[in-house]
């Protein structure tokens, strides 16, 4: 017998829609002077934010983002049943250490760069399957922590090609609840690993697009809709290239979002800011949406948006051994209330 | 004129490395320059190619990473002139001491000045 809330092979659909009643964001200070900057919740002017590590200072990131969603909301922790969240670091270790400062049940998650969607995705599947009434969920990113585990020090000094993204010093939280007012999550489309051969670290954007236009598809087909339905289509993290290369896959699939589709990592920077290809990392989409995507929505501006959160899935190791690199898309239907 | 030849020398050789990360595959890294650079200035130095071009362009062939390469090989050749085969396991790192001693000694000092911590 086939799931009774779910609809073709990858979607779950909500009976009682879990509403987001707060989000925030807080980033570092180059994505403040972004074009998006107003919209967050707290710009630190260092990316440092006070702490002796840049390892310390995602935890500060991610923690001080929890803590602002909770204010904002007016809850305390123990009014929460469960806190989802995670990271880039190894053994999630942002998340974890944030939730050792938090007193809430804890689900440590690691979708990569999708982690912000994956954390909406599974929340709300507690809340609408009756096991939770509100849940905490997020995710973070710092630009230093990234480079050291993923690519080279920076003190090399390594030349970026123009496909290269840049990280996200920032983190985004989000409270979901049974009840409450504020936009609401209707749908999730699961995405599967997909690996088209793409191998080359410098150029992710490429190694996620595969599988962010596979989840897209598969949302159409699942749920019998066409990206009319949408006023903004996003993904995560495929900067410049990426996105390119998802809408020509998904024009090959025979879906034209080119109109309504962009990606957080070319909203969150301008391009006077010589980031290259964009923004990438789990703090990019979960500080774009916690910021400037939801306040649009309440602002009205938009109405109904499908993003995808896209994550590369690999490791440094992975990519020593030379395998290529596999991407993931995870989709979350938000609509106004 | 030595520092037109510097410029000319030294610039060719930084424009190859260059060539040879732009133009090959990602897998091709900067590190990957970097061996290549110094065994293929320690291969041309043996061929007593590099000697020359170190008198036409000073400083502009010793400083890139083939210079490196040329100290290497030429040590060796001495260390083996002087003390028989072993030297040439001991002749190219005596050759290069001062400029590795002066790396972990700038190095330290900039440690202490600076947070090295990405």
């Amino acid at each position: 017998m086939a799931a009774s809330k779910k609809n073709g092979s990858q979607t779950v659909w909500f009976e009682n829609p879990p509403v987001i009643i707060s989000t925030a964001s807080v980033v570092g200070p180059m994505e403040g002077e972004g074009p998006l900057g107003k919209t967050f919740d707290k710009v630190f002017n260092d990316t440092y934010c006070g702490e002796e590590t840049w390892e310390k200072a995602e935890q500060r990131l991610m923690l001080d983002a929890m803590k602002k969603a909770l204010q904002k909301a007016n809850l305390q922790e123990n009014d929460i049943d469960f806190m989802l969240a995670g990271d880039l670091l190894n053994q999630i270790i942002s998340a974890n250490f944030t939730a050792r400062a938090l007193s809430i049940p804890f689900i440590g998650l690691y979708g990569a760069c999708s982690t912000m969607y994956e954390s909406m995705a599974l929340g709300s599947m507690l809340i609408d399957g009756g096991f939770a009434e509100r849940v905490l969920v997020g995710a973070s990113s710092h630009y230093s922590t990234a480079e050291r585990q993923f690519r080279f020090p920076t003190e090399l000094g390594v030349q970026r090609p123009m496909t290269a993204q840049w990280t996200v010093t920032g983190a985004g939280a989000a409270v979901l609840a049974g009840r409450g007012s504020g936009p609401v999550i209707t749908h999730a489309t699961i995405g599967k690993v997909i690996d088209m051969g793409q191998g080359d670290p410098q150029d992710m954007g490429a190694a996620m697009a595969p599988a962010a236009a596979d989840t897209i598809a598969r949302h159409f087909q699942d749920t019998g809709r066409t990206c009319d339905y949408y006023d903004l289509i996003f993904t995560g993290d495929l900067g410049s290239y990426g996105k390119k290369l998802a809408e020509q896959l998904l024009k090959q699939k025979g879906y034209d979002i080119s109109e309504r589709f962009t990606d957080c990592g070319i909203l969150i920077y301008s391009g006077a800011q010589d980031v290259h290809a964009g923004g990438s990392g789990c703090g990019c989409s979960a500080v774009v949406t916690c910021g400037y995507l939801i306040e649009r929505l309440k602002a009205g501006r938009y109405k109904r948006l499908l993003g995808i959160g896209t994550g590369a899935l690999m490791s440094p190791c992975s990519v020593q051994q030379g395998e290529t690199i596999p991407g993931i898309g995870h989709g979350v239907v938000i609509e106004a209330r | 004129m030595v520092f037109f030849w510097a410029f000319v020398v030294g610039g060719a050789l930084c424009v190859i490395g260059q060539l040879l990360m732009d133009l090959t595959s990602y897998k091709f890294t900067s590190a990957h320059v970097l061996v290549t650079f110094v065994t293929a200035g320690a291969v041309i130095s043996a061929l007593g190619l590099y000697q020359p071009l170190v008198k036409l362009a000073g400083a502009g062939a010793t400083v890139p990473l083939t210079g490196f390469g040329h100290l290497l090989a030429q040590g060796a050749i001495n260390g083996v002139k002087e003390n028989g085969i072993l030297g040439a396991f001991s002749g190219g790192v005596a050759s290069a001491a001062a400029g590795i001693t002066a790396a972990v000694v700038f190095g330290y000092l900039a440690a202490l000045a600076f947070k090295p911590r990405g």
